[in-house]
């Protein structure tokens, strides 16, 4: 049996979702789609059924691609439960109508954000609601859980409306329902209004926005070195650290084994050069890149849920349009942040080729993922973090040319923002946490096989010769152009698969400041790896992918040259 | 008769004409707006109109806002 989560967006669905699910949650994409939804299971006294949580979509006559697949998933649904926000019900009762005029489906109504009507001065008749809609209506607050229970002992009693709309204006009848059930009373301004004015009213909310934008930043990156000194390091240091060096002298050195397995510690162990699958392999992606992707996903994902996002897209906006986009592109830009995938999934908000292109583009040339800029502080960082911010800076830089660019063009004129800005909501931990392990798990599953193919193939090249080769060829470009040593090539060559690992490869070359920057930006801006890659060729199709991939490289070839040119009149060697 | 880009901050004002096709209104009206419908100007932003339908805020790019015309209350 198959249980449907409907309901507008920013109705608090997906912390119900989360209270009526165990631990075990599947996220897949829609066959044929790039669009993500959640599938859990509950068990109802004697029966199990799987409850699936559709993207939030404000009307069954789909205006976009999530809006697309919610109606097909009712479709497939045997019960549908309508969440709806018991604040703003008046915009919420269209989507309801909709569903019970034109699905036809056992329904049960959760009215969730129950208990903030009272500090909002709205009182609701419930009864009379049920009379009218001729569903059950269930009282819910997904934060506290209240109502849960009554909404899972309800689900027994599910029935198809009989409500008759055929002939009804549906906004008129909604008025009447309104009137009927809904009672308005004065309530006093507070705290959390402030909050949400100053915030969304300039010039106050550049400063909210510039101040949460730095608090974000120091503690992703407080958390991130946190675990990395006190918990990470200590662990391999103390534990690992003792078994690989057993496990060598069991292999003994310079056989191919050895190579591959725990690769060169003839100076010492040291997980970021001697390039094995048990030594860098591992120690990369859990020591290095998890710590960081930890902090991102975990601030991200308490500013999305608070939804302090929308008031910075509306805050961007200008900028967006000037790139050809609209404010919320600041949404795929800071996935993108995390990891490049669910970004260029995310470019799917933008209906128009052209928006698409430049979206897709400006996110594979000039946004590295939290593992690639873990990688680039562990790598450069040594050397001082001034560094780390030029790079980054060049990369923030190319990212507005660029998009100006490409705005100038493209034929075409950029999209019209058109957004709910939500009130804050207070965080539920449970549903926090779950969308968090989610993200974690993902990152482990699509990182760690990937590090160590790519480890491992970096060794396969080396044993047979073929990097020396390929350095050879690549010889002009990347001695006379990007000033780097040709065996770089390596990192290029490895970055298609995994950017964390390709960034580690500098690291035994004995690169100079210089040049470990101008590598850093190089493998940001040539390519994709390959996962994006794929997903970009999906959302984008073939043509667009492949002028896109031009651009990259062009832009690559030149912004490596000048990078090269530019840090030498900066005087860094 | 003005658009919601000319009507003053922190105003009251009925929508009476959207000018744009079937899509265009079907997406606003998905999010509450539609003629006759009752909306607060909350703030102009350099980017973006913000407004405000029954307990909805919206934020509506300035293309969008030009083509939606309201009468001050």
């Amino acid at each position: 049996m198959k249980i449907l989560l409907l309901g507008n967006p920013n109705v608090g669905k997906s912390v119900i979702f989360s209270r009526l699910t165990g631990t075990k949650v599947i996220v897949s994409n829609y066959p044929g789609t790039t669009v993500e939804f959640t599938k859990g299971f509950i068990k109802i006294f004697d029966f199990k059924a799987e409850i699936i949580d559709a993207p939030g979509s404000y009307t069954l006559t789909p205006t976009n691609k999530a809006e697309e697949v919610a109606v097909k998933l009712i479709k497939e649904a045997d019960i549908i439960i309508n969440v709806v926000d018991a604040t703003n019900l008046e915009r919420n009762l269209l989507l309801t109508l909709e569903i019970i005029k034109n699905v036809k489906k056992p329904l049960i109504i959760a009215l969730n954000m129950w208990d903030e009507t009272k500090h909002k001065g709205i009182k609701i008749d419930i009864e009379k609601l049920k009379k009218i809609l001729d569903v059950e209506v269930v009282p819910t607050c997904g934060l506290s859980g209240e109502g849960i229970k009554e909404l899972v002992l309800k689900l027994r009693e599910v029935k198809i409306s009989s409500l008759d709309l055929e002939n009804e204006d549906i906004w008129k009848f909604i008025g009447e329902i309104i009137t009927s059930v809904q009672k308005l009373s004065h309530r006093h301004h507070t705290f959390v209004d402030f909050l949400q004015e100053i915030s969304i009213k300039p010039p106050w909310a550049y400063v909210v926005a510039v101040g949460v934008i730095l608090v974000s930043f120091f503690i992703i990156r407080f958390i991130g070195e946190f675990l990395i000194n006190y918990i990470f390091d200590p662990f391999f240091e103390n534990f690992y650290s003792p078994l690989i060096l057993k496990l060598s002298s069991l292999i003994k050195s310079n056989n191919f084994f050895h190579s591959i397995l725990i690769g060169d510690i003839k100076e010492g162990l040291n997980y970021t050069i001697s390039f094995g699958l048990l030594t860098t392999g591992i120690y990369v992606p859990l020591a290095m890149v998890l710590p960081y992707v930890f902090s991102f996903y975990f601030v991200l994902s308490i500013l999305e849920d608070i939804g302090y996002l929308p008031r910075l897209a509306v805050l961007c906006d200008r900028l967006f349009h000037k790139l050809g986009l609209h404010g919320y592109a600041i949404v795929p830009t800071i996935l993108g942040l995390g990891c490049n995938v669910p970004g260029a999934l995310s470019t799917r908000l933008f209906e128009a080729k052209r928006e698409k292109f430049i979206a897709a583009t400006l996110l594979a040339i000039s946004i590295p993922c939290m593992a690639q800029i873990a990688m680039i502080i562990g790598v450069l960082g040594k050397f001082g973090t001034k560094y780390v911010a030029i790079v980054f800076l060049s990369l923030g830089f190319l990212w507005v040319i660029l998009g100006f660019l490409l705005n100038k063009f493209l034929k075409g004129e950029s999209p019209e923002i058109l957004l709910e800005i939500p009130p804050y909501r207070r965080i539920s931990p449970k549903a926090l946490f779950k969308k968090l392990w989610i993200r974690l798990n993902w990152f482990l599953k699509e990182a760690v096989p990937y590090v160590l193919l790519g480890v491992l193939i970096v060794n396969i090249l080396y044993y047979f010769k073929t990097i020396d080769f390929l350095a050879k060829i690549f010889t002009p470009l990347m001695k006379k152009i990007w000033g780097l040593p040709p065996e770089a090539i390596s990192a290029l060559l490895i970055g298609f698969l995994r950017k964390d690992v390709a960034v580690g490869m500098f690291s035994p070359l004995n690169l100079t400041v210089k040049q470990l920057m101008v590598g850093c930006i190089i493998l940001a801006v040539y390519f994709p790896c390959v996962a994006t890659f794929v997903v970009l060729i999906k959302e984008l199709g073939i043509k667009d992918m492949i002028k896109s991939v031009l651009l990259m490289i062009i832009v690559a070839i030149i912004v490596g040259a000048g990078a090269n040119i530019i840090f030498s009149l900066l005087n860094i060697s | 008769m003005v658009s919601l880009l000319q009507l003053e901050n922190n105003s009251y004002a009925e929508v009476v004409d959207i000018r744009g096709g079937s899509g265009f209104l079907r997406r606003l009206e998905s999010m509450g707006v539609r003629v006759g419908c009752k909306i607060l100007k909350i703030s102009d932003t350099p980017g973006p109109v913000i407004i405000k339908v029954g307990s909805t805020q919206l934020a509506i790019g300035r293309g969008i806002a030009s083509k939606i015309f309201v009468e001050k209350l």
